[in-house]
């Protein structure tokens, strides 16, 4: 009688145990989206950082002009992506909550009991943040370039003296303008990887755009020229953000993909300390 | 009689309600752990990253980087080339100039500077290689009448310059417009200068006959037996190749400045009775400086010069800048922001503001003491840590073979105790938006963004844009920490990274204080219409 249940019970986790595996993960998944598009933040942020993103670049395209006859060294793609610099932070916000949200109203433990494999969760988190950002930063990034090519040319930027139609046909803009969409993706997996560790929204989001913003104004005030290098060689914004340059390539500090490198490194460096830090400690 | 004692206690509970409030949100503060780590750590990055603001010494002949002090203490650049005797006692000295012409490095020829730096005197030898013709805007060549020879003597000088018409300028700061428009042969300048004991009075003329009294000035202590004469200096070439909130690297060098002379009258006692020509500054000078000379062929004298005469602008290659010690406030006021945020939002979050608010039903009072700790208990913090960045910085920077333009202990203590109200004002700035938002994380990103947004945009927008955005954003609270004037008689590039903000200082803090009257107003407006 007692040796009945107990049959089936060795042989049955048996041949469904990477079965179950695998819907852990697609459960997980499930759970973070349902989560994500319940609550009623998410939607207003993404549409933040959309608009921010490029509502700030088509007011620096429109703060930018050049002076018939003069020649001007402006790196048009750059200009024109300004947004991500303000952009970056609504991103921030938006993947700090995604974990912190959880931990300020104890739903963490609902969470973790429901899903014992932290890790799974922390990577179900980081798909669908991922997913999210992906899609506002891509329309942030591409109405940042279509202000960029409407506002320019009449700034003094047209074809006709020069500059050519920002235009994602373009290499380099192409790259400066996927770059920066991946950049935010960044962004907001480095803020994840903090948030994990510090669990608090205020503290989190303190922290992450301290090590955004710091660094660039420090450099900018820092007038020892090697220096100066360095800090922006190593910082995530002013290292990442050199996949925006489409020219002067050779006065970069890093060539614009090493700067992305640096930005995923910083990124992966958050998640693995925020993974380790999910496992070992009680939530 | 019952009805007076409820008056009396009524009335007493609602001046020791307020006390009590005061005590209750202090109690509150000081005993979130967090918190109170929040704000050691936004004193400790303050202090500490100041010490990493260093400059090297961009002096390149090895000698210690320091600059000569005018009369008002101020660090000057005092190089030019003087043709001078001295004249004992009272007396005056007339001459007409009739062409001032230049030469500027070419472009391609010279190193990357940065802005307004030069590479060390030695980058200008060689100069005729290397040169074309061309005159800057402040370049001079005039008449002076000095102290001395010493570099930062006290002057008064008349002279033509680039394209800033005729000036009287005296004792490094000082500048009188004369005359407008360029000298040349058909339209020449005629200068005169008159000692009268301490007092030198300037006058220029198109024709000679006809003089206009441009200044009077007292130079105070002027010695009975002064060195005066004819002199050229030409400020330094720069040309901003790379923007960086406002300029940070630059193509540039030396310049050099010729003026003819002729019609030299001089009145009083001038006992040595020749001209005798050399330049001030020199090999030694940190000013960068191509050698200058004279020639004299008759009535005529030709005087050729290099170096500038004027207030030295820190940061473009002289001088440091003293507010770079206190390049941490950024990172503090990160640290500052998130606290004081924190300190409505944890109550929203844990439900405590229901406690509170039952406490005390006048929900603006609540603010009010929230404020009023917030901002006091973030006033000291931010005093601490600049008394403390502040020497401890100049210390750093001292040590590294920096030399720090001086200014008074005014401005110093000005400096102190405005970055200590920038930080608690923000501060205050931050318990409102975070009382409007209620939701910390949102709340902090709001007011670090309108903080930083525009040093962030600044690398890229260009320099007006930036400048607009330090007049009108609460990011204008940081002219508090300028430090010095500006002149109009120099070309700098004047800009916020080198410590130099659209605004005068209190009326930048003034900014700031406005924006955050009209958050504290509508966060109280929106505390009392809200269910909390």
């Amino acid at each position: 009688m007692t040796a009945v249940p107990l049959g089936p019970g060795p042989t049955g986790p048996g041949p469904t145990g990477p079965g179950r595996a695998g819907s852990d993960v697609a459960g997980a998944l499930h759970a973070e989206w349902t989560k994500q598009r319940t609550v009623p933040g998410t939607i207003w942020l993404l549409l933040a950082a959309a608009v921010l993103t490029a509502a700030v670049s088509a007011a620096a395209a429109a703060s930018t002009r050049c002076a018939s006859g003069a020649v001007c060294r402006v790196d048009t793609a750059k200009i024109s992506l300004t947004g991500v610099d303000l952009g970056q932070a609504v991103v921030a916000i938006l993947a700090v909550l995604a974990v912190t949200g959880e931990y300020s109203t104890g739903m963490i433990r609902v969470t973790l009991a429901a899903m014992p494999r932290r890790t799974t969760v922390l990577a179900a988190k980081t798909i669908v943040v991922t997913g999210l950002v992906l899609v506002a930063g891509t329309i942030g990034v591409l109405g940042s370039v279509l202000a960029g090519r409407l506002i320019l040319p009449g700034h003094g930027f047209s074809p006709a003296r020069g500059y050519a139609l920002l235009s994602l046909g373009d290499g380099p803009v192409l790259r400066a303008a996927g770059g920066s969409v991946l950049y935010l993706v960044l962004i907001a997996l480095l803020s994840l990887g903090v948030a994990t560790v510090i669990r608090e929204s205020g503290f989190a989001i303190g922290a992450v755009l301290a090590l955004l913003y710091v660094v660039p104004i420090i450099a900018s005030v820092v007038t020892d020229p090697h220096w100066q290098r360095h800090l922006q060689q190593i910082a995530p914004m002013t290292a990442g953000l050199d996949i925006q340059a489409t020219a002067g390539l050779s006065s970069l500090p890093l060539s614009p993909w090493a700067g992305l490198g640096v930005l995923a490194a910083w990124a992966g460096g958050a998640l693995l300390a925020g993974g380790l830090v999910l496992r070992l400690r009680d939530a | 009689m019952t009805a007076g004692t409820v008056t009396s206690s009524g009335v007493r509970a609602g001046h020791d309600g307020f006390g009590q409030l005061l005590r209750a949100e202090w109690i509150k503060f000081r005993t979130v752990r967090g918190w109170v780590i929040g704000l050691v750590v936004a004193a400790l990055v303050t202090v500490g990253v100041g010490l990493l603001a260093h400059d090297s010494c961009s002096n390149g002949n090895g000698t210690a980087c320091s600059l000569p002090l005018g009369p008002g203490g101020e660090a000057v650049a005092d190089s030019f080339y003087f043709v001078r005797q001295p004249l004992a006692g009272n007396g005056s000295i007339t001459v007409r100039v009739t062409s001032l012409t230049g030469q500027i490095p070419t472009g391609s020829s010279t190193g990357r500077v940065r802005a307004g730096a030069g590479s060390g005197p030695g980058a200008g030898a060689g100069a005729g290689a290397s040169m074309r013709s061309g005159l800057e805007p402040w370049s001079k060549a005039g008449i002076i009448l000095a102290a001395s020879t010493r570099q930062g003597a006290a002057y008064a000088a008349m002279m033509v310059t680039g394209t800033h018409g005729v000036r009287m300028q005296y004792n490094y700061t000082g500048d009188t417009p004369g005359l407008a428009g360029a000298v040349s042969t058909a339209s020449p300048r005629w200068l005169r200068l008159t000692r009268s004991g301490e007092t030198v009075t300037g006058y220029d003329s198109a024709d000679g006959l006809s003089w206009t009294r441009v200044g009077t000035v007292r130079l105070a202590g002027l010695p009975s037996t002064v060195q005066a004469g004819l002199f050229a200096a030409s400020p330094l070439y720069t040309k901003i190749v790379s923007q960086s909130l406002g300029g940070s690297s630059g193509t540039g060098g030396p310049t050099l400045a010729s003026g003819t002379f002729d019609r030299v009258a001089l009145g009083g006692n001038w006992p040595d009775g020749r001209w005798t020509g050399a330049d001030i500054g020199g090999a030694d000078a940190m000013y960068p400086q191509d050698p200058g000379a004279f020639h004299q062929a008759g009535d005529r004298i030709i005087v050729t010069g290099s170096g500038d005469i004027a207030p030295d602008v820190p940061g473009s290659g002289g001088g440091v800048n003293i507010s770079q010690t206190l390049v941490g406030t950024f990172a503090g006021l990160i640290a500052v922001v998130v606290v004081a945020t924190m300190f409505i939002t944890a109550e929203y979050r844990r439900g405590l503001i229901r406690v509170t608010l039952a406490a005390s039903p006048r929900r603006s009072r609540v603010l009010a003491a929230k404020a009023i700790v917030t901002g006091l208990v973030v006033f000291a913090t931010g005093l601490v840590a600049a008394a403390i960045a502040l020497p401890l910085g100049e210390q750093a920077l001292r040590k590294g073979g920096s030399f720090i333009d001086p200014v008074s202990t005014l401005t110093e203590l000005r400096l102190v105790a405005g970055t200590a109200a920038l930080f608690a004002v923000a501060a205050v700035l931050a318990l409102a938006i975070g009382t409007m938002l209620r939701h910390s994380a949102v709340a902090v990103t709001a007011v670090i963004v309108v903080i930083v947004a525009p040093y962030i945009l600044g690398t890229v927008l260009p320099a007006g844009a930036t400048q607009w955005l330090l007049r009108v954003t609460p990011a204008a609270g940081f002219a508090i920490q300028g430090a010095y004037p500006r002149y109009s008689q120099i070309t700098a590039s004047y800009s916020a990274a080198g410590g130099y903000y659209p605004l005068m200082p209190w009326a930048g803090l003034a900014v700031l204080c406005a924006w955050t009257a009209v958050a504290l107003g509508l966060a109280a407006y929106l505390l009392r219409r809200r269910d909390a």
